[in-house]
């Protein structure tokens, strides 16, 4: 059974993991994500670092609107300034890829803040309405801007290198991929566990009354969107040295609603949350179709005549957790949790 | 000289100059004036609809009024707005609760503290040095001073919205407290409480005022508590002051009493705690 640990001082108390079982589970965590890509195929680690990606972009999200409560939908687009202006540096100022990535992080934050101004005034579906606004915007530079973009057609970057080798393949992009989406879950831990974090939630529950309490609105609502952006940015950034091919077709709205839809399916409010509706939604498309082309030899036009079916499936799978079970992935684990508490005495 | 320095220290700690607030065609603050005494409990009471929140929003510097002026601390603070106001010792609780439900009491009681904190973003992302530090200190303060001090312990983890009526108002003085007052203005702070609660909110007021020196202005139905713990008395009615002294000055007052049994929206606790000071 576990034992209460007396808490001793209140730096203990105020830890990320309070007990050593919290610390054994994140340990073994780890060394999984350490191995993993010594086991596995090029293909699951091309999904992994789909995945990597896509928790960087979500906790980013969460944070906005998880945690402030501003609702976005152009965070694909500030993606897209990530990795164009990756690219940009990479090509033009042959700048490295651990350089060009938090350049990319920067550049959308500048973007993102300043398509979060409307924000001190609209709320809602208002500011959803000019966020997606500033998608189009965006998109249609992206479009026309061809001297940095490269149009319609997009444009190609050279692979990241490291030590004179070049990073190539998913299991090369998984060193530069993983370590930025841990880095950015534990920064987003972090942010929640100081005054920062604290004035988001206070904006997101009641922001009339956080202003009572000297939270100056302007100041965390701009705050929000540029680190928000500043991750989409990164994970824009990776995305590019991931595959080494942008077109505006890649950012477009649909994908920042794909965002939304993750941290809610992963639980709005959590760090967890936004992990685990990055991992569900970058996955259960692709095991849908590994699924259908498993019947490939029974039936052989199964992945062509199925794949209707599987977008539907998917749908239907985020419908129902709209429906049965609104506080998200992160709410079943919690009561997994919970059961397994006393485990193995009592379960 | 000497004079002159006595004179300082009654100075009063707020003074607000003929302020007047208009929603639209209705004036729920008509040229209201008045000084609050430093070191004191200053009450004001009236019938509902008096404009006494109304009068606290536009203090704290949400309500922007149309004329008239608020000093604090000698201070003209009258275009500025409510963040800086907090951050200069403006502390208020609120009629309706409005506290952070879905977090715990202790993070409630940390979002006073805001305007005091240093950390940054940057800063507050790697969690190291000073945000930890600034962190844990202001942790052992909330446990040592408030926490302690409220008779909180048991529920510091509790989330809020899961706490009873009366330990909520409790946690909203808290984080009050942790605000750093200069001036802790209270908007009904024992509503709906019976009279165990009540008396030992009453015991946490004059505490704050004599411990921690915090001047205290409190909106209050309760006449009986009123007449307990203030040491002055304004009271608003239809938006303008129809009167102001000691408790003993304002309970003999006659406009008072009709202010009070003329309005017919008043409570019955109301209509009780009249009758109980006319009978005292
Ligand atoms: N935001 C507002 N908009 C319109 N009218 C308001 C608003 N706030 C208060 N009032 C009106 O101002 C008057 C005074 O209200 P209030 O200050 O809440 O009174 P009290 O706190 O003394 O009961 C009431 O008539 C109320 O309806
Ligand atoms: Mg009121």
């Amino acid at each position: 059974m576990r034992i209460g640990s007396a808490k001793q001082t209140y730096a203990a108390d105020e830890a990320i993991f309070k007990t050593d079982v919290q610390r054994l589970w994140f340990g073994l965590l780890a060394l999984a994500l350490i191995l993993f890509p010594f086991v596995s195929s090029d293909y699951w680690q091309l999904l992994a670092c789909l995945i990597a990606v896509n928790v960087i972009a979500a906790t980013g999200v969460m944070i906005l609107t998880g945690f402030t409560g501003l609702v976005s939908l152009g965070h694909a687009a500030f993606m897209g300034v990530g990795a164009y202006t990756a690219a940009y540096l990479s090509n033009h100022l042959a700048l490295p890829f651990w350089l060009s990535i938090p350049a990319g992080g920067f550049a959308a934050a500048a973007v993102g803040a300043v398509f979060g101004i409307p924000s001190l005034r609209v709320k809602g579906l208002y500011l959803a309405l000019t966020t997606i606004a500033a998608s189009f915007i965006l998109q249609s530079i992206f479009f026309n801007w061809t001297a940095v973009t490269g149009g319609a057609r997009g444009l190609t970057i050279e692979p990241a290198s490291m030590f004179g080798h070049l990073l190539v393949t998913p299991g090369a992009i998984y060193w530069i991929a993983m370590p930025i989406a841990a880095l950015s879950v534990w920064w987003a831990r972090n942010l929640l566990r100081t005054r920062v974090g604290r004035a988001f939630i206070a904006i997101r529950d009641r922001d009339v009354s956080a202003e009572l309490l000297g939270i100056d609105l302007l100041r965390y609502k701009l705050m929000s969107f540029a680190l928000a952006s500043f991750y989409a940015g990164m994970a824009g950034a990776v995305w590019v040295y991931l595959f080494r091919v942008i077109t505006p077709e890649s950012f477009r709205l649909i994908e920042s609603i794909f965002f939304v839809a993750a941290i809610i399916v992963g639980g709005l409010g959590s760090v967890r949350g936004a992990i685990f509706g990055a991992v569900f939604m970058t996955l259960v498309p692709e095991l849908l179709k590994i699924g259908a082309s498993d019947l490939a030899p029974y039936w052989p036009d199964a992945v062509k005549l199925l794949s209707p079916v599987r977008t539907i499936v998917f749908g239907a799978l985020i419908v129902g957790f709209l429906m049965f079970e609104p506080l998200g992935l992160n709410e079943i684990w919690l009561r997994i949790r919970q059961r397994f508490a006393l485990w193995p005495f009592r379960t | 000289m000497i004079e002159e320095a006595d004179a300082r220290v009654d100075a009063p700690i707020l003074q607000v100059e003929a302020i007047s607030l208009a929603f639209g065609g209705l004036n729920a603050l008509r040229n209201v004036s008045l000084d609050v005494v430093p070191g004191c409990i200053t009450a004001l009471v009236g019938p509902n609809g008096a404009g006494k929140t109304s009068l606290f929003n536009a203090i704290s510097g949400f309500y922007r009024p149309q004329s008239g002026r608020v000093f604090f601390e000698g201070r003209d603070i009258t275009r500025l707005s409510a963040p800086p106001r907090a951050k200069i010792g403006l502390a208020r609780t609120f009629q309706n609760i409005a506290l952070f439900r879905g977090l715990t009491v202790l993070d409630n009681i940390k979002l006073g503290r805001h305007a005091h904190l240093r950390t940054s973003l940057v800063e507050a992302l790697f969690y190291y040095g000073r945000p930890q530090r600034e962190e844990i200190e202001l942790r052992a303060e909330i446990e040592q001073r408030i926490i302690d001090f409220l008779e909180i312990d048991h529920i510091r983890h509790a989330p809020v919205g899961a706490l009873p009526y009366g330990l909520q108002k409790r946690v909203e003085l808290a984080r009050a407290l942790a605000m750093k007052p200069r001036l802790l203005m209270l908007d009904e702070p024992v509503a709906g409480m019976n009279r165990e609660e009540t008396e030992d909110m009453a015991r946490f007021i004059l505490d704050v005022r004599d411990e921690w020196g915090v001047t205290i202005l409190i909106v209050e139905h309760d006449m009986r508590l009123v007449m307990d713990i203030s040491d002055h008395v304004i009271v608003l009615n239809f938006g303008e002051v129809i009167a102001r002294g000691v408790p003993a000055e304002v309970q003999k007052n006659e406009e008072v009493a009709k202010a009070y049994l003329g309005s017919g929206e008043i409570g019955s606790q109301v209509r009780q705690s009249v009758t109980e000071m006319a009978a005292s």
